[in-house]
């Protein structure tokens, strides 16, 4: 038999049937579904009269639009008001279970997907959102589709695809002491390029994504769309298993030991090929900020902002100088001497338990710097907000002069109320750095939650590991 | 979903590496239920001067000279040129939408990103690959024939933009000097824009198969139902 990649495997327990140019019938496992991308899904349902083809394949939350300061008086935007409940009454029309606003378990579709055990490893699972690739993390083969195919899987449970090709990023050895997820990632777009895993699927592995945290291997996952790839796995390992056992979704009893069985499976086979292979060497990494606006413009903390000037390249030269004059910066500026006006610890990216303790432990016994205007710490779910404060991280988050909010995606695209106004500067552990993206004329520069934690009480970029 | 045909149409170049969805349709614009209306808001942060919100009157806001779609040439433009890596970022197919709406109906660049290309074909647009060097060469005639066309630096608005003729059938593109450059397209994304083929409706010409798919996975892996 043929050594398979995990990609090769995942995607071959799924095809319904191939044609012979490869164009594939793909069967979907598990559907996530959100307020934006869905409403005119369902309308062309009901326009063709149509069916759900598997209504208990579909679990759906409000994350985009929610408001995350008090919620008890619903939605003030009226378009938002409206989007949610479009959501709300097509989950009651079609039988599918929601998550409301309201409800304790609601949060980031991807942050209550594997936390509810609604992602399993072996899964092939999509979401009407680029960042769907962040359940890679838990050995699935996981990316985001538009709306045409939101309409497709909840009417047939198939996709039709291509393949796409195998790549292997390898993060050899190990990272130092305040070097996360997020800095392993961001160091891989710096590698790669935005468009570096365009048409791949990208599977992790190495040392330092081994050590990392089912929480932190999410965060890579996530990004791998950054990278330009639709999907990113990580093989299944016991953190893996551990992680998924005893979750609402997850199975129980003999049918758990028959998955956990069947999981055993899920990693490249030993002389499995990739079309493409990139190594890092995880002790040469150190924590990233990024200057520009695409997530490849990123730089060590320790470095200048790049100049222009040295760029050869002529077409990337003037994107170069674009993105300074959109942020505002001198080329060979030092990094460290960036000021800043917000913080947002938040997103898909970086909103789960371990991060908000990285915020935390960085926040304790230090305050928010006077120049920074508002500093917020969005929990990614409900239940990581409650179990945040079960362990007094809002209060030491409080107490330092951060803002603790209600659960959603807030921030990081700003399609709420919660947004950059025009010429701020923000340190976010969001993914996207594009003009506007979280407020328009705002400022992003993407890091870990830590180094975000550190910003915010140093009033500007410092090396987290150097905090006084 | 519309056929696509043979068409001729203007070029509008646009000559930035990397744009993302959320330039081609800013998030405030996707709070919208419905599939049809995005065009006015197509760039909406580069084409406009003040900040856009859902709900205003576009006709009444103060247009950016500088964008390349204000320019009176381009109103009608059809066929985008671009850089790399077009259509980055988020999955919403609100931007192709909103490329539709405007009128665009082909979309040229030497790469795009996946989701993006993959929701134009479900929407009747045509995204074409094309090496660096022929992109370069556009852009340069493109450039050459607006200069032609302008006269003390006003523009002479009697005479069309710079035009392209694209036949997807034959893969083909022909330019104004009569060169033909050809593309490559998947042959099945290219049969359904051609026929204007709803994608489910030809999957549902499988139930059985999807139906028999089920039936052994649920022997084989029963916690995924």
């Amino acid at each position: 038999m043929t050594a398979k990649t995990l990609y090769d495997k995942l995607w071959d327990a799924h095809v319904v049937r191939a044609d012979e140019d490869g164009t594939t019938l793909l069967y979907i496992d598990r559907h996530l579904v959100h307020e934006v991308t869905s409403p005119q899904a369902f309308e062309g349902i009901r326009m063709a009269d149509r069916k759900l083809w598997r209504t208990n394949a579909n679990l759906a939350t409000v994350d985009h639009n929610v408001p995350t300061t008090d919620r008890s008086k619903g939605i003030t935007d009226p378009f938002s008001r409206l989007q949610v409940e479009t959501l709300d009454q097509n989950c009651k029309d079609f039988g599918i279970t929601e998550f409301a606003m309201n409800d304790p378990r609601q949060g980031i579709v991807h942050v209550i997907g594997p936390e509810q055990g609604a992602t399993l490893p072996g899964m092939t699972l999509v979401c009407g959102d680029s960042h769907t690739s962040t359940h890679g993390a838990l050995g699935a083969l996981a990316f985001g589709i538009g709306t045409s195919e939101v309409e497709h899987v909840l009417s047939t449970q198939c996709l039709i695809q291509k393949k796409s090709k195998n790549m292997l990023v390898r993060v050899d050895g190990q990272v130092g002491n305040g070097v996360t997820a997020k800095d392993i990632v961001l160091a891989i777009i710096a590698e790669i390029g935005t468009a570096g895993g365009t048409g791949c699927a990208i599977e992790f592995a190495g040392d330092a994504i081994r050590d990392l945290s089912v929480e932190g291997r999410m965060t890579v996952c996530n990004m791998a769309i950054e990278a330009g790839a639709r999907a990113g796995i990580i093989a299944v390992d016991d953190k893996t298993i551990d992680y998924v056992k005893g979750r609402p979704f997850a199975p129980t009893s003999e049918l758990w030991n028959k998955a956990v069985s069947a999981w055993a499976d899920l990693h490249s086979d030993k002389n499995a090929s990739f079309d493409h292979v990139v190594q890092l060497n995880a002790k040469e990494i150190k924590p990233q900020v990024t200057w520009g606006t695409s997530p490849e413009m990123v730089v060590s903390i320790d470095a200048n902002v790049p100049d222009p000037a040295n760029e050869s390249d002529p077409v990337k030269s003037e994107g170069m100088q674009a993105a300074l004059r959109y942020m505002d910066l001198q080329a060979n500026k030092p990094i460290n001497e960036i000021y800043i006006d917000k913080v947002f610890i938040g997103s898909c990216t970086n909103s789960r338990i371990e991060d908000i303790r990285a915020a935390a432990q960085v926040a304790k016994g230090r305050k928010v710097a006077s120049n920074v205007k508002l500093a917020m710490v969005v929990p990614g779910s409900g239940l990581i907000k409650k179990q945040a404060e079960d362990e007094g991280l809002d209060k030491i988050l409080i107490k330092a002069g951060f803002e603790w909010r209600e659960p959603g995606c807030s921030m990081c695209l700003a399609m709420n109320a919660d947004r950059l106004e025009s010429g701020e500067r923000c340190a976010s552990t969001s993914n996207r750095n594009f003009e506007g993206r979280q407020g328009q004329g705002g400022r992003t520069h993407l890091v870990s939650p830590a180094m975000a934690a550190a910003a915010a009480v140093a009033g500007h970029f410092v090396d987290v590991r150097e905090l006084d | 979903m519309k056929k696509f045909e043979t068409f001729r149409g203007i070029v509008a170049p646009l000559d930035r590496s990397n744009v993302d969805t959320d330039a081609i349709i800013p998030k405030q614009f996707l709070k919208s239920i419905k599939r049809s209306g995005f065009g006015p808001n197509l760039f909406d942060a580069w084409r406009y001067l003040d900040n856009g919100e859902p709900g205003m009157d576009n006709s009444q806001r103060p247009v950016n000279p500088d964008f390349v779609l204000n320019q009176s040439r381009y109103k009608n433009a059809s066929v985008l040129l671009a850089r790399k890596n077009f259509g980055c970022g988020s999955s919403r197919e609100h931007a192709p939408w909103a490329l539709q709406d405007f009128g665009i109906r082909v979309i040229i660049a030497p790469s795009f990103a996946d989701i993006f290309y993959n929701n134009c074909f479900k929407n009747g647009l045509l995204p074409v690959v094309l090496e660096d060097a022929v992109i370069d060469t556009l852009f340069n005639e493109v450039a050459a024939f607006n200069e032609i066309t302008t006269f003390n630096k006003k523009e002479v608005t009697a005479l069309p933009g710079y035009q392209l003729e694209i036949d997807l059938k034959t893969q083909s593109i022909k330019t104004p000097s009569g060169a033909v450059i050809s593309f490559d397209v998947d042959a099945f994304r290219k049969d359904c824009l051609l026929h204007g083929l709803d994608d489910i409706g030809l999957t549902l010409q499988h139930v059985e198969e999807i139906k028999a798919y089920e039936h052994r996975r649920q022997q084989e892996a029963p916690w995924l139902f």
